[in-house]
């Protein structure tokens, strides 16, 4: 990857990055078709897919009805029988209405079949509150779908992960649903033009430290670099671990960190109670007990749906504030 | 139509100039920044909601969507509640917590305006079920659009209204769009009316910028519920004159500004007003009396809401179950 050392790097926005790995993804492969809700003519009312119905036409990039089901077997079907379906649900909150398709049928086909299906399907969302937007609107359900054998599931934190894990998800042979952050959909970064591939199931250390581990996923990746630098004033040098991959998830990374800083904290978006850090913290606790000088901490949304005013839901978002007084209250030294 | 009687003509009307001016005045709120987060506007579409609402009593039930503050208005909502939803405040229908795509008024029947497109016809067969079996005669209408008749829910509702014989009343609002995606390509038929009869009940095809031909086919379809006769699909033609979310809807890549134009020429306020004037029933300056009033009364509203103190940031914990009982996960 050449480009990633020249030192002139491209920026683009993270939804930049989401459209292009699709269009990318398209020409190399004429399996891969898209189908959800205004993907096509309107170009996704996030704006990833702008662009397409224009360069692979309608058979390739499908507007579909208000229909959920519908749309997720579709994918399902196309997917049994050669295709290599992009399925987008706008928001994730609307995987409520087609959770059979994702958890009976998708999930588990290959297993229930012996063997014999392949699924290779990609879900494409949108979680994550912070926009006035209420509890129907807002939620990241992550853990819901990591729960479920069968699946994997991502979460990207910036644009170059958002691309880079997107190809992967769809070259992948398995359903993959991928849940991009709306929030972050403005966040520029460096992006290689040409498609390249982050590996499902590789954590990333996207900052070193001695003495404390971050374990974040999705925005709360960018939060915990804000508050690995509040901490640094306290002179902590915190490492940040981004899994990228939830599901499958990467142990061996997580737990190294860990081994070596000695304390750990998960951060994510997500309800605390029964989110995806209470598996990570299990693991960690399972696989480095015996370096932990602290408590395995969480940081994530508190047990209440997510309320539309904007002084609650500024109440209800974790935040690089929150991550940092969470640690300093762990190390026992809260200011 | 000269036998509906003059109070209702006016009532009718009334409702359909609170329910434009909420709307206008919201939507400039909207752009302005004021009021946060997403409004999916109802203007065009008025002679709906006051058509069929003033059929219904305060015990009778409505189920709403995404585009509800008209159905709320027209139901008898309280404005200076609802825009204090709007604006997050604590004193909105809500408390601050749901917003505009969550106003609701259980006192009213209102059971919720919705972020979910078709959670609504199922939600209403549960209302109208409530209805049967507690031995009232109240009934249960069921606001959704031409989008929303697309998902599941929808007909699993429709096949179980008819199967029980529920008073219930689908209301289908075709405004021609599911968002930005135009009828023709989200759905293979015209008339949605026509799946209806799939479903062993009446389907109507109706002007919904006629508030007239709203008010008689609605009268007709709650009569026939209440009498326990069962549901009935009333499908109303009609526009949104703004965009999806907020105002513009002109000058936008999925429709002709020539084609929002042709269907403001049918405005169903100004069409009502031309019918009051031609029966003497409302001069011009009357007219112009009730949008006067109307706007005054919007106005208070907005200025009760945006006196109106946010919520303490400890409500965020409240109101999540019935008892006081918590279910760990400590905030
Ligand atoms: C289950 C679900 N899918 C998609 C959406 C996104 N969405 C919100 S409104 C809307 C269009 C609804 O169209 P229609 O039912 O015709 O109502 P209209 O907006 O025209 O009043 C869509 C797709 C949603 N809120 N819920
Ligand atoms: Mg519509």
């Amino acid at each position: 990857m050449t480009t990633m050392e020249a030192p002139a790097t491209r920026e683009i926005p993270y939804v930049s990055a989401v459209a292009e790995a699709f269009a990318q993804l398209m020409r190399e492969d004429p399996t891969i078709f898209i189908a959800g809700e205004d993907v096509a003519l309107y170009g996704s009312v996030f704006g990833v897919s702008r662009g397409l119905l224009n360069e692979f036409g309608p058979q390739r990039v499908v507007d579909t009805p208000i229909a959920e089901s519908g749309i997720m077997g579709l994918g399902l079907g196309a997917a049994a029988t050669g295709l290599r379906p992009i399925i987008d649900i706008m928001f994730m909150d609307f995987m409520g209405v087609c959770m059979d398709e994702v958890v009976n049928q998708i999930a588990k086909m290959k297993y229930m079949f012996g063997g014999k299906a392949k699924l290779p399907l990609t879900i494409h969302t949108m979680a994550g509150a912070g926009t006035s937007m209420a509890a129907q609107h807002s939620q990241s359900l992550e853990a819901w779908f990591c729960h479920v054998p069968g699946l994997k599931v991502v979460m990207p934190s910036g644009p170059y992960e958002a691309k880079g894990l997107m190809v992967a998800a769809v070259r992948d042979d398995n359903p993959v649903i991928v849940v991009n952050t709306k929030t972050i959909l403005g966040m520029k970064a460096h992006v290689p033009e040409e498609l390249y591939e982050i590996p499902l199931g590789k954590a990333h250390v996207i900052r070193e430290g001695t003495n404390f581990t971050i374990v974040a996923t999705g925005r709360m990746v960018s939060e915990s670099l804000k508050a690995a630098e509040l901490l640094s004033a306290d002179g902590l040098d915190v490492e940040v671990v981004d899994p990228r991959t939830l599901q499958p998830f990467d142990t061996e990374t997580v737990v190294a960190s860990v081994r070596k800083t000695h304390r750990a904290l998960i951060a994510h978006e997500a309800v605390r109670f029964g989110g995806i850090g209470a598996e990570f913290a299990a693991q960690i606790q399972e696989e480095a007990f015996d370096y932990l000088d602290a408590p395995v901490g969480r940081v994530g949304a508190p047990f209440t749906p997510v309320p539309f005013s904007p002084v609650l839901e500024k109440e209800y978002m974790p935040t690089a504030d929150k991550i940092a007084a969470e640690v300093r209250r762990i190390l026992g030294k809260q200011v | 139509m000269t036998d509906i009687a003059a109070d209702v003509l006016l009532d009718i009307h009334n409702r359909m100039v609170r329910i434009r001016t909420f709307e206008e005045e919201a939507g400039k709120l909207m752009e302005s920044g004021k009021i946060p987060g997403a409004l999916h506007l109802y203007v065009g579409e008025e002679a709906v909601a006051a058509g069929v609402m003033v059929h219904l009593r305060d015990s009778d039930q409505i189920t709403s969507t995404h585009r509800g503050h008209g159905h709320l208005v027209a139901k008898g909502g309280d404005l200076q509640k609802m825009y204090a939803e709007l604006f997050g405040r604590a004193t909105g229908y809500c408390k601050g917590k749901g917003g505009s795509m969550h106003i609701s008024d259980l006192d009213l029947g209102m059971l919720g305006a919705n972020g979910i497109v078709g959670a609504g016809p199922p939600i209403a067969i549960g209302a109208a079920f409530s209805n049967k079996y507690r031995g009232t005669d109240d009934v249960t209408c069921c606001f959704f659009g031409d989008g929303a008749s697309n998902e599941g829910t929808f007909h699993e509702a429709a096949n179980m209204a008819a199967l029980y014989k529920l008073p219930v009343i689908f209301v289908c609002e075709n405004n021609g769009f599911g968002e930005f995606t135009r009828q023709e390509r989200h759905q293979a038929i015209h008339d949605i009316a026509d799946r209806a009869a799939g479903y062993g009940m009446p389907g109507i095809v109706v002007d919904g910028m006629d508030a007239l031909a709203v008010y008689e086919s609605a009268g007709e379809a709650i009569a026939r519920a209440r009498r326990g006769d069962g549901p009935t699909f009333l499908e109303y033609k009609t526009y949104r004159y703004f965009d999806h979310v907020g105002v513009r809807g002109m000058g936008v890549i999925y429709r002709e500004d020539s084609e929002v134009l042709e269907w403001r020429q049918r405005d169903p306020i100004a069409l009502m007003e031309a019918r009051l004037a031609e029966q003497g029933l409302l001069s011009a300056d009357g007219a112009a009396q009730v949008h006067e009033a109307a706007l005054a009364e919007v106005r208070e509203a907005i200025a009760f809401a945006e006196a109106s103190p946010f919520p303490e940031p400890s409500a965020l914990m409240e109101d999540i179950y019935t008892t006081a009982a918590g279910a760990g996960g400590a905030a």
